[in-house]
């Protein structure tokens, strides 16, 4: 193993640094007691934000309706995503390719395409903004997600497994429950989570497709603009690293030990 | 004790049975029948059919045309896991996320055995297999070898009618290989169980089958016990693809004393004679010069071009062949009898 050398490091430190010095900031500001600037160095420290995210109706709407989305975008992308991943894996047809390609398009294109495609057809079909149009916003990119690691999965997993399963006796339902979900579940659970963190920060297509609704991250837009309680949204930004950051990791986690499952086959 | 049975005692019987891939006729017409224990081998090239048919046996192909009954059963139709075969597949396909005690259950689990019993009954198949107290291993954490006894052990277990073995040991080394042959064949016989292997290695056919199918462009160009196969090849694709061996024009047969048949010859019933020694009765003698010698252990081939323009090859024992180098004219000595007439083939 080599050493890296001195100007690495310092290199690699301030990256790092770059990185994650502004979310300690906002750690910081939770608790100073100045509520209409960011001054430095805080001129107190207060736990008081805390009392008052806790009682503000706005909020908690806000993080309810964030959640529910998230939850609806997430379960919706696991069942479409993962049909979607079946047919594709092995399938050979026509078209296949750009069907594949259909279907991984929408996490490329930008996310404000999709918010304005999304809002004139909504407009000409005259569906009125509600929870729903939110959640068909968030399941464009969720079920990618899922197809993307589901696909993958798939791949990997040798044909005559199913094969061996149903010589053994399993019809394709049993087959499924024994051997295909046991050795896919962890990239359906690590393509949910990620969904489900995706879905629940989403801005730009919310935007278009919210109406007059406020997810948590539309509040905090809104909430920036306002010169009162600026503390306020440091708070729910540290809730909302949580939520999301947890999900995260336990999809990385659960994949890595995925790997060492689906690939010891051969 | 090869012959054909009659058809009411059949194990397996393929009639006219087609399956095509788009423009390729995978298997393209063929005729079966394996008696109930026998050890059938069906050989061929790669892209020859053979696999096809396994897994036409198995229920993983439908065929296209024709008839395939098991223990006189029609089975066209049946999905995998309504046929009384198991299979023993090229790559094993053990489950990854079981153990190998669940591994070897899972057939009964999916029949609804109870725990119990299908527990006791997976430890008798690994026992059988030499693996016994190998249940709680990973299919990871296992040989080659081992993995293969799993495979084995799990087709077992629910006991098969006919059990089918896709180039079961081609993914061993040399060594195990000829192990693994003489424990499939002492289990065979032990279990009285029909096997159906599918190889392209032709040793191993003939030293393990009752009776070989040799597989040639989606048809059977041959069928019978590996004596029968090695000695009296019926195309030239068989006398080249089992063993090796010279095929003779009917012009270079007739020269010899043979019939004017097209004829195969094998190398080692060829003899290198001295010159002015007398010569046997039926031997035909024949001069030629020597042109290549290649030392293989045990035999040394000679590739010789006789007087008459034909080309041979000969096995001699390799102390016997030591003396010569090419360009020495040699007296070879060919028993008539050794010519084996083909079919249309010349």
């Amino acid at each position: 193993m080599t050493r890296a050398s001195l100007p690495l490091k310092i290199a690699a430190l301030g990256g790092l640094a770059f990185l994650h010095i502004p979310l300690l900031f906002i750690l910081l500001y939770c608790f100073t007691t100045e509520e209409r600037s960011y001054a430095f160095p805080p001129p107190g420290f207060t736990l008081k934000w805390f009392a008052v995210v806790w009682s503000r109706a706005d909020i908690w709407a806000a993080i309810g309706l964030s959640l529910k989305v998230a939850l609806v975008a997430t379960l919706l992308a696991l069942v479409f995503g993962t049909l979607a991943a079946g047919a594709l894996a092995r399938a050979r047809f026509f078209g296949r390719e750009p069907i594949s390609l259909l279907f991984v398009l929408p996490i490329a294109l930008p996310g404000i395409v999709t918010g304005i495609a999304l809002r004139q057809a909504f407009g000409l079909m005259e569906i009125p903004f509600s929870f729903w149009t939110i959640v068909i916003g968030h399941a464009t990119f969720c079920i990618v997600v899922v197809y993307n690691n589901a696909v993958a999965r798939l791949r990997r997993l040798s044909p005559s497994l199913i094969e061996a399963s149903m010589d053994l006796g399993a019809d394709a339902f049993t087959t499924f429950r024994l051997v295909v979900l046991p050795n896919v579940g962890t990239a359906l659970l690590a393509g949910g989570m990620l969904a489900f963190a995706l879905s629940f920060d989403e801005v730009i297509v919310t935007t278009f497709t919210a109406g007059q609704q406020s997810t948590l991250p539309i509040w905090m837009l809104s909430e920036l603009i306002r010169p009162r309680q600026r503390p306020v949204t440091n708070v729910v930004a540290v809730l909302v690293i949580i939520v999301t950051f947890l999900p995260i990791l336990a999809a990385y986690y659960l994949t890595r030990e995925g790997e060492a499952v689906a690939g010891s086959g051969k | 004790m090869h012959a054909s049975p009659p058809p009411s005692a059949t194990a397996v019987r393929f009639a006219g049975v087609a399956r095509h891939f788009g423009r390729v006729r995978a298997v393209d017409g063929v005729d079966l029948s394996i008696a109930p224990g026998e050890f059938f081998a069906m050989l061929g090239p790669s892209g020859s059919g053979k696999t096809t048919c396994l897994r036409l046996i198995a229920g993983f192909e439908q065929p296209d045309a024709g008839h395939i009954e098991i223990f006189g059963e029609t089975v066209e139709g049946l999905p995998p896991y309504r046929r009384a075969v198991n299979t023993v597949f090229q790559d094993y396909a053990l489950f990854p996320h079981l153990s190998v005690g669940d591994n070897v259950a899972y057939g009964l689990k999916v029949r609804g055995v109870g725990r119990a019993e299908r527990e006791k009954l997976a430890r008798e198949a690994l026992a059988m297999v030499k693996l016994a107290g190998m249940e709680t291993r990973r299919p990871a954490q296992l040989s080659g070898g081992q993995r293969q006894r799993v495979a084995l052990a799990r087709a077992l277990v629910v006991r098969p009618k006919v059990l089918l073995l896709d180039e079961p040991l081609g993914a061993l080394d040399l060594k195990l290989r000829e192990e693994m042959q003489a424990e499939l064949k002492s289990l065979q016989r032990a279990l009285g169980l029909t096997f159906v292997f599918v190889t392209h290695d032709q040793s191993e056919a003939l030293s393990m089958a009752d009776r070989v199918a040799v597989f040639n462009e989606g048809r059977i160009a041959q069928v019978g016990a590996p004596e029968e196969v090695y000695e009296r090849p019926a195309t030239a694709f068989v006398a080249h693809f089992v063993g090796s061996a010279n095929v003779l024009s009917r012009e270079q047969a007739a020269a010899l004393g043979g019939r004017a048949v097209a004829s195969s010859l094998r190398p080692e019933r060829i003899a290198i004679g001295d010159f002015g020694a007398p010569i046997g009765e039926g031997i035909a003698p024949v001069e030629a010069r020597v042109i290549d010698i290649s030392y293989q252990g045990a035999v040394r081939r000679v590739s010789a071009l006789s007087d008459f323009g034909m080309s041979v090859t000969v096995s001699v024992p390799a102390d016997a062949g030591g003396r010569l180098s090419p360009g020495d004219v040699v007296r070879l000595l060919i028993p008539r009898a050794a010519l084996q007439p083909m079919e249309g083939e010349g």
